[in-house]
């Protein structure tokens, strides 16, 4: 007997059986838009996290110098406009200016004054953005002439300035981090409630069921927008409150897909022959149940996210949404699509940065939908 | 037919009953009213106005009152902009609205629906994948990305159309197109996955078989079965677009009544709000059945007696 166990174990290479996750995983890796979309989403997420923290401006600085510069890869200030504004700069200072000049990125300020100079006029300089480490380098015996030098500060704008003069590289990436912050949170916000909404409508059956779902169809004629517009205004301008609001609307769709998943597991036989076992409701629900709607609801949710992230975009973009000096997409969008006259960059950079985040994030959950649910396609 | 649209018709006067309820509680327990400014009013003439707008009485009263003006067809005064009533802030607002999304509208349908079955007719060429890949571009750039990008590139540096207002056909196109262009990917999307279906179906097969043309085979035969979830997509999406977008007609500066629903809401204007809120809640109701309705006349095997 031995032996035969044997041979036949010889005969039949081993066969190792196949998850329904790991067959997925296969047809995932096949799907080259969704395995791009994935690298792309680490990267957009890792902006997010990290960006803010490695940014060379903080995304609420001010520089009043720079307002609406166009995107560029060299540093700022540019060569022409910093003896202009060493003299603006200087305006205030009552000097008269007998030098202004720059030599290796140094500058050097010659002014006299008949009442005699003071060696606090360097700080006009160092207010200024374009200007650091201003020091006095000799003042003339009788005190009326001073020599100054200071370091021209070199900046650099990667997507240029808003209205305000603040980096819009470091605004673009600290809206990463906002909007998919919200979009996760609002998601598993709606993830939450329609899961469990539609598991239990679907798992009670019967009247529970039908005026379950009653109320979802009621709220589904609901005015959508009208209805989060309203949560808005009845929670106030608070980003966190407002999202679980956007979640609480959102779960509609969760809800019905759930409770149709639920109603066709009712019926399989590991349900029926833990519910013969005596096993209680909610613990069927917890074991059975809802972890095998697991694929759907993963599915579903990699395509709610982008949908939760242009609703808030959405507001944002109306002036419901985030509120300043912190920013996110829609914000950002909506002040390019102010100032698109005269710095299209405003416009272009947030608007290309949401339109790869949304391509990959539909990308992916379409690869996903196909892997996990291949006659769908 | 006649029947089934009344009691249609009929089922729907719960849900806008209870959309017209939710409304208006969800707006009062709201904090501020519309009196609210800056400048807390005096007290007494606090009084006075609440008075004026019947607002002094109890929430339930008030409700009742709104409820028995409604049935007679008075949405009320508007609180904000005092002079006018909210019906005839609606009848001023509301045709340019419908005129915009019923071109749209039409749009959509047109070249969505070409798109789609030339798609289907050539699958998996390069047609095919030009179309899913202007279909998936609609989907995903949201309206207030294309909307000021068209602007930037038709207004602003071509100048071939006006840049807001409405004034003479030009400035109709941007914002048609800015309305239109995601509906356009979604019917295109669609209307691809039902024609492929549809073109293996044992209808078209038959008429094929009995040597009819090409064109009459796709456009008589195989595009009214496939047409049908589009169609049904078609009905809430038609309603939204005819009520007005709120970010098309804030961008391109157009007097519809998308913009009362964000403004309303911001200021209080009760019944304003609640004016745009019944319109929206009728014209789902309205479009819901009209699909409906075209289901029967393009499938012959539904029949609603």
């Amino acid at each position: 007997m031995t032996d035969m166990t044997e041979v036949s174990a010889g005969m039949v290479p081993e066969v190792k059986s196949r998850s329904l996750w790991q067959t997925a995983l296969i047809r995932l890796r096949k799907n080259v838009a969704a395995m791009l979309s994935i690298f792309v989403l680490g990267f957009l997420g890792l902006c997010g996290i990290f960006g803010p923290m490695i940014a060379p401006h903080d995304y609420a600085e001010v520089y009043p110098a720079y307002v609406k510069v166009p995107a560029s890869i060299s540093a700022y200030p540019r060569a022409d406009d910093v003896i202009p504004e060493a003299q603006s700069a200087l305006r205030r200072a009552r000097l008269d200016l007998e030098l202004v000049e720059m030599n290796d990125e140094v500058l050097t300020v010659i002014g006299t004054s008949e009442r005699g100079v003071d060696e606090r006029v360097t700080r006009y300089l160092d207010r200024s953005d374009l200007f650091t480490n201003a020091r006095v380098v000799e003042v003339s015996d009788d005190g009326n002439r001073i020599e100054m030098q200071a370091d021209v500060d070199r900046l650099y704008f990667l997507f240029g300035t808003d209205a305000n003069g603040r980096d819009l590289f470091s605004r673009v990436l600290i809206s990463l981090r906002v909007s998919l912050g919200i979009g996760l949170l609002a998601a598993g916000v709606a993830l939450v409630i329609g899961v469990l909404y539609g598991a239990t409508a679907g798992f009670l059956g019967g009247r529970t069921d039908n005026m379950m779902m009653r109320v979802v169809d009621v709220l589904y004629s609901l005015p959508f927008i009208f209805f989060v517009i309203l949560l808005v205004v009845f929670f106030g301008r608070n980003v966190v409150l407002m999202f679980i609001a956007v979640g609480c609307v959102e779960w509609l769709d969760m809800a019905r897909i759930v409770r149709g998943q639920t109603l066709s597991l009712r019926r399989r036989e590991f349900v029926q022959a833990a519910e013969a076992l005596g096993v209680g409701s909610g613990a069927i629900l917890k074991r059975h149940i809802i972890p095998n709607t697991l694929g759907t609801v993963i599915i579903y949710m990699t395509l709610l996210i982008p949908k939760v992230i242009l609703l808030e975009s959405f507001l944002s973009f109306l002036g419901l949404g985030v509120q300043e000096p912190l920013t996110s997409l829609g914000v950002l969008i909506s002040e390019g699509a102010k100032n698109m006259q005269n710095a299209p960059d405003m416009l272009i950079f947030p608007a290309l940065t949401l339109t790869i985040l949304l391509f990959a994030l539909n990308f992916l959950g379409d690869g996903l939908r196909d892997a996990l649910d291949p006659k769908d396609r | 037919m006649l029947a089934y649209a009344i009691r249609r018709l009929l089922g729907a006067i719960p849900t806008l009953f209870f959309i017209i309820t939710a409304a208006f509680f969800m707006m009062r327990l709201a904090p501020g009213g519309p009196f609210d400014q800056e400048r807390a009013l005096e007290a007494t003439v606090m009084a006075n106005l609440n008075a004026t707008f019947g607002l002094d009485e109890p929430l339930w009263k008030q409700y009742v009152i709104y409820l028995g003006n409604l049935v007679q067809g008075d949405m009320g005064p508007s609180f904000v902009y005092r002079d006018l009533k909210v019906h005839q802030i609606l009848a001023i607002g509301l045709p340019v609205s419908i005129k915009l999304g019923g071109m749209a509208l039409a749009l959509a349908m047109l070249v969505g629906s070409a798109l789609g079955s030339i798609a289907a007719l050539r699958q998996n060429s390069a047609v095919d994948y030009g179309v899913i890949a202007v279909a998936t571009f609609g989907i995903t750039i949201p309206n207030f990305v294309v909307a000021p990008v068209l602007l930037l590139v038709f207004a602003l540096y071509f100048d071939i159309f006006p840049a807001g207002g409405l004034n003479g056909w030009q400035s109709y196109v941007l914002p048609v197109i800015a309305l239109s262009l995601p509906q356009i990917a979604v019917v295109a999307r669609l209307i691809r996955g039902a024609m492929i279906e549809a073109l293996r179906s044992d209808h078209v097969r038959t008429a094929r078989a009995y040597g009819l043309p090409t064109r009459m085979i796709v456009i008589k035969h195989a595009l009214r079965a496939a047409c049908l979830p589009a169609i049904s997509y078609m009905g809430p999406a038609a309603a939204a677009l005819l009520t007005g977008s709120i970010v098309v007609e804030q961008i391109f500066g157009i007097p519809g009544i998308g913009r009362y629903f964000v403004q309303g809401a911001l200021n209080r204007d009760y019944t304003l709000v609640m004016g745009t809120v019944i319109v929206v809640a009728l014209f789902v109701v309205i479009f819901n059945l009209i699909v409906d309705l075209l289901y029967a006349v393009l499938d012959p095997r539904v029949r609603y007696d």
